[in-house]
């Protein structure tokens, strides 16, 4: 990032035609020293920069995603894949109008979203607890984060027959391995970062008189809270996941059960459909959670200057 | 984790005093004691400045003394209103300035907004009114460092134990720290102990100097001069070299008047 400029200065001070820079005082007996090369340091180039950034953040954002809508399109339409193999963009949103124009996409998509919700706040929520139970006391860290691990270590999908088994073709087995995926990522992040909440903080929090609970309150929850967001978007994603698993294998309704239902009439261009939707679901979870780190993080952020 | 503080008063105030320490020990490794069998007692607004080598155990007597560290030997005696200042200002991130002022108080008589006005006062006499509402992160150094000696100020202690507060300054913050402290001394009142390896911070805040030295105070002077001080007076000079003989550093006559740093 530097450019060579071709100035020698041969002790001397002179820099280019014309040009005089205060110069430097050599110590008396000291030897000017051998030939220098200048360089210039970085430096920005002011206008390009302006141009780029003159852009909303959403608009830069977005061009990527249509770029790549716009590549998926044209590869279809230059028959590059057949209609059966893959379904183009178009055919994707007609699809996407057939099925809402008979209410299924919509009553799925919906049934879908409950399972994720009400998994999700399980789990988060019950992850958050022992995440607190085993970072503040080291009874529970003994006690249970040793059983935390161990289960961690069963792959949950290898449970659904298990499952099935417990609590029959219901809500039930679906919501219970969502909460389950959703709690590990949760608990081991937010623990972890419980357990690294500066203990300088924690000190000044104790001579300055905070009681217990006014440290959990006020440093050592507030502190993990980065980690607990984490957790939570590697949550959001393990709920979809075990979502449209659970709902392949068994079940009557949900984004997965029409996935699988669109393989046995070989409509793929309902499956795209269906992805589709998921990685739509994907970018607005992405953008709830950094929404939530704008809002709950911006003692952070505050320096970044927005 | 568990400090179990010896909160039932002993007898009121003995002769006095803020701070009585007799016969302090603190080891970390057995056999190898930090601090072996110290004594050190400090008048109810006397300035001390502890002075010592780094490791010499200065921190760790001023972790006794705020009560951050309880495995230690021989007897103490300290007031119940404490404040520690340490060398990073250990500002809590997610609160603002005010709040962080506030941490920990206990609501008075005039309740909540009682609270407010006393801290919001604590921030103007350091000069930081205007940030009552700002992130710690957007501060300066010097900026957070006076927060967190309002954040001292505002529990009005008998005690305050300063951990070298100003060793992360440049000079020039710290000269000004200087002045602001001697002037919030002045006005408060607080016993203090200030521990430093800044002779000359040490000769210009104090009204006596300690050398810890081996675990025990091996030197211990009034310092005596007149405020405001100035280090180029020749009993400034003399005592400076004195304590700095004492840290062990041999001033050489080729070594320009002016530089300051024991270390």
């Amino acid at each position: 990032m530097a450019d060579r400029v071709g100035v020698t200065a041969p002790g001397a001070t002179a820099l280019a035609d014309g040009i005089r820079a205060p110069g430097p005082v050599l110590a008396p007996g000291a030897a000017p020293g051998g030939e220098l090369t200048l360089i210039r340091p970085a430096r920005a180039r002011r206008r390009r920069r302006l141009t780029i950034t003159r852009v909303p953040r959403l608009a830069r954002r977005a061009i990527g995603p249509i770029a790549a809508i716009a590549l998926w399109q044209l590869v279809c339409s230059r028959g590059l894949f057949t209609s059966f193999e893959v379904a183009s963009p178009v055919a994707v949103f007609d699809a996407a109008r057939e099925l809402a124009s008979q209410g299924v996409l919509q009553s799925n998509l919906l049934i879908s979203l409950q399972r994720v919700a009400i998994g999700l706040l399980l789990g988060v929520g019950i992850g958050v607890f022992l995440a607190v139970l085993c970072g503040l006391f080291w009874v529970g860290e003994d006690l249970l984060d040793p059983v935390i691990q161990a289960f961690r270590a069963v792959p949950i999908l290898g449970l659904v027959p298990l499952v099935i088994i417990w609590f029959g073709v219901g809500e039930v087995p679906k919501i219970f391995l969502i909460a389950l995926g959703c709690l590990f990522p949760v608990y081991l992040n937010t623990y972890a970062a419980i357990r690294n909440v500066d203990n300088k903080l924690v000190e000044a929090g104790r001579t300055f008189g905070l009681s217990r609970l006014g440290l959990v309150f006020k440093v050592i929850l507030p502190g993990a809270l980065p980690g607990f967001l984490v957790g939570l978007r590697f949550a959001l994603v393990a709920s979809w996941v075990i979502d449209v698993v659970a709902e392949e294998i068994n079940a009557q309704s949900g984004l997965g059960y029409l996935i699988n239902q669109a393989q046995s009439t070989n409509r793929i261009d309902i499956m795209f459909c269906c992805l589709t939707i998921y990685a739509v679901l994907g970018l607005v979870a992405d953008a709830i959670v950094r929404l939530l780190e704008r809002r709950l993080l911006v003692w952070r952020a505050a320096f970044a200057g927005g | 984790m568990a400090i179990e503080a010896d909160q039932a008063p002993v007898g009121q105030s003995r002769a006095g005093l803020a701070v009585l320490a007799t016969g302090v020990t603190r080891g970390f490794q057995p056999g190898r004691g930090v601090l072996c069998g110290l004594d050190l007692s400090i008048a109810p607004g006397e300035f001390v400045a502890l002075l010592g080598r780094s490791g010499a155990g200065k921190s760790t007597l001023l972790r006794i003394l705020g009560g951050l560290d309880p495995e230690y030997g021989g007897d103490v005696l300290v007031p119940e209103r404490r404040a520690v200042v340490f060398q990073e200002p250990r500002l809590i991130p997610w609160l603002k300035v005010l709040p962080n002022v506030t941490l920990g108080l206990r609501r008075g008589p005039d309740g909540r907004p009682g609270l407010r006005q006393r801290s919001a006062g604590a921030l103007s006499e350091v000069g930081l009114a205007g940030h009552a509402r700002a992130w710690p992160v957007t501060l300066s150094g010097g900026e957070a460092q006076r927060v967190a000696l309002a954040r001292a100020l505002v529990r009005e202690p008998q005690l305050m134990l300063l951990d070298e507060p100003f060793g992360a300054l440049d000079a020039l913050t710290r000269t000004r720290m200087h002045t602001l402290l001697q002037a919030l001394c002045a006005r408060h009142r607080p016993a203090v102990l200030l521990v430093t390896h800044d002779v000359q911070e040490a000769v210009l805040l104090a009204d006596r100097a300690v050398v810890l030295t081996g675990g025990k105070i091996t030197l211990d002077v009034p310092v005596g001069l007149p405020r405001p001080r100035d280090p180029a007076q020749p009993a400034f000079q003399r005592l400076r070299t004195r304590l700095l003989a004492e840290l062990g550093v041999n001033e050489h006559a080729s070594v320009p008047a002016g530089s300051t740093a024991a270390d």
